[in-house]
């Protein structure tokens, strides 16, 4: 039944309570009304909320799928880019540890050097035995200069162009280096053999020769090589004491497949590192300390100059 | 007064579910535009079974209620008084719905617009910045859609159980 002046009436007193509670939320005293609401309501959405609330998840990763998977191709992108250089990082990362190793043993034998990299291999089949550096002419590198890399001796420069300049690697089979035994003293000849080892030849076929021995360049005058860069240690002997001729197989500290950062020494040092730069082995030899005394490099004759070996502390401290 | 405090109980339990479904459920559902106003829907079906003076009253009732329910946060009172009003009007045009299935569903389509509509007047009378006309149009957009696909899933159910509180049932 509809009583429209019922109903009138009634909707006058209601928007009249409405107004009134308008008015008193307006100036504040309905709080206490809406506290005991949301005491009794709260428990209420709660529940509702954890019964519903996977399916309102669902709604809700399929309504997010657009922007999900914009987000995940942005992230992905970002990934991408962050492990790039991660990458690059990394890699800079060695090269800082090849320089500083490069740095360290020219700075104890104070040579001059210019860093250079290897930015190409000779082409010949197994390994490769030259190798170009990208200095040349403008950064003062000539031919006949010494080649080494933090571990040691790599090679000497052959032809220099403006920029660049062709290296001659130690293990190439025309290559040859006059060398000392670091302890003895003993004078030889290096030459490469055209693979992963050199071979040593002493000139005093009477010489004590162990393996694990270290060689150094002599470095005489008018030679390409400056002296007391560490060449290699001594793996294997043939031939005896007294036989015509002892010939030792040398194992280069330089990893010829892992040339990168190379330094060019530019000047002779004014003193003989003699050999202070060999790295320290794991077998205690004794090596001589480096006497600052300028030694004349020049035609020493085995046991005319030279000091009698006398165990002292390693000078590898740096 | 059996059935008057049969129907007052169940208005009680049916809005206060109501404004806990819509609060905590239909709230959190990501629909673009409007939240689905569960509430005029009932009010509406309510007040086409009931007449004009139960339409205001729910509506006032129910207003209120969501007015007091936590999240609340605009002025205490505002839905009430707009939900009473479409109540009223629901039930004005009660006798016509009859005529046809398909005027209840447009009959509360309307006054749901007329709600959000009523609501926005009001609150920018009262000063809430929340309010602008581009909201307000993409309101009704949204308002009417829902509304039209809640109603025939909440209309037949509150005439139900109102039909089920009647001491006389009318066989259709």
């Amino acid at each position: 039944m509809r009583d429209s002046r019922r109903a009138r009436i009634v909707l006058a007193v209601l928007l009249l309570l409405s107004l009134a509670f308008v008015v008193l939320d307006a100036r504040g005293s309905a709080d206490g009304l809406r506290g005991t609401a949301s005491n009794v309501f709260g428990p209420l959405e709660r529940a509702a909320t954890s019964v519903t609330r996977p399916i309102g998840d669902f709604f809700s990763a399929i309504g997010g799928i657009g922007s999900n998977a914009e987000r995940a191709d942005q992230l992905q992108a970002r990934n991408d880019e962050l492990e790039t250089r991660l990458r690059e990082l990394e890699s800079d990362a060695a090269r800082v540890e090849q320089l500083d190793e490069l740095l360290g043993l020219a700075g104890k034998a104070r040579y001059r050097i210019v860093p250079a990299q290897v930015i190409a291999v000779g082409p010949t089949q197994g390994f490769a035995f030259t190798v170009t550096l990208d200095v040349g002419r403008e950064d003062n590198v000539r031919a006949d200069q010494t080649v080494i890399n933090g571990q040691g001796l790599v090679g000497r420069v052959v032809s220099v162009g403006r920029r660049t300049s062709t290296v001659l690697l130690a293990i190439d089979p025309s290559s040859s280096v006059g060398a000392r035994l670091a302890t003895t003293r003993q004078i030889g000849l290096i030459d490469g053999r055209g693979d992963a080892d050199l071979e040593l030849q002493l000139l005093n076929p009477r010489a004590q020769l162990e393996p694990g021995d270290a060689l150094v360049t002599f470095g005489s005058r008018g030679s390409p090589f400056v002296p007391g860069v560490p060449i290699g240690t001594v793996t294997s002997v043939r031939g005896t004491p007294g036989s015509l001729s002892r010939v030792a197989r040398v194992a280069p500290y330089v990893d010829f497949n892992a040339l990168d950062l190379v330094g060019v020494v530019l000047g002779r040092p004014a003193d003989d590192p003699r050999d202070s730069l060999i790295p320290p082995s794991p077998t205690p030899s004794p090596t001589a300390s480096p006497a600052p005394s300028p030694t004349s490099p020049a035609e020493a004759s085995p046991g005319s100059t030279q000091a009698p070996a006398s165990p002292g502390p390693t000078a590898t401290g740096g | 007064m059996g059935p008057r405090a049969g129907r007052a109980l169940l208005a009680g339990l049916l809005l206060t579910v109501s404004v806990v479904l819509q609060v905590s459920v239909l709230s959190r559902l990501p629909l673009p535009g409007a939240t689905p106003d569960l509430l005029v829907v009932v009010v509406a079906s309510w007040a086409l079974k009931r007449g004009s003076t139960e339409g205001a009253i729910i509506g006032f009732a129910g207003g209120l209620l969501l007015d007091l329910a936590p999240p609340a946060d605009g002025p205490m009172g505002l839905t009430a008084l707009v939900l009473a009003v479409c109540g009223y009007l629901a039930g004005l045009v009660a006798d016509e719905a009859d005529r046809s299935a398909f005027a209840p569903l447009v009959i509360t389509v309307l006054v749901s617009l007329l709600s959000v509509t009523l609501w926005a007047g009001l609150a920018a009378l009262v000063g809430d910045p929340r309010v602008s006309w581009s909201a307000l149009a993409g309101q009704w957009f949204a308002q009417a859609l829902y509304t039209a696909v809640m109603t025939p899933f909440v209309l037949p159910l509150v005439h139900r159980l109102l039909g089920r509180l009647e001491p006389v049932t009318t066989r259709w």
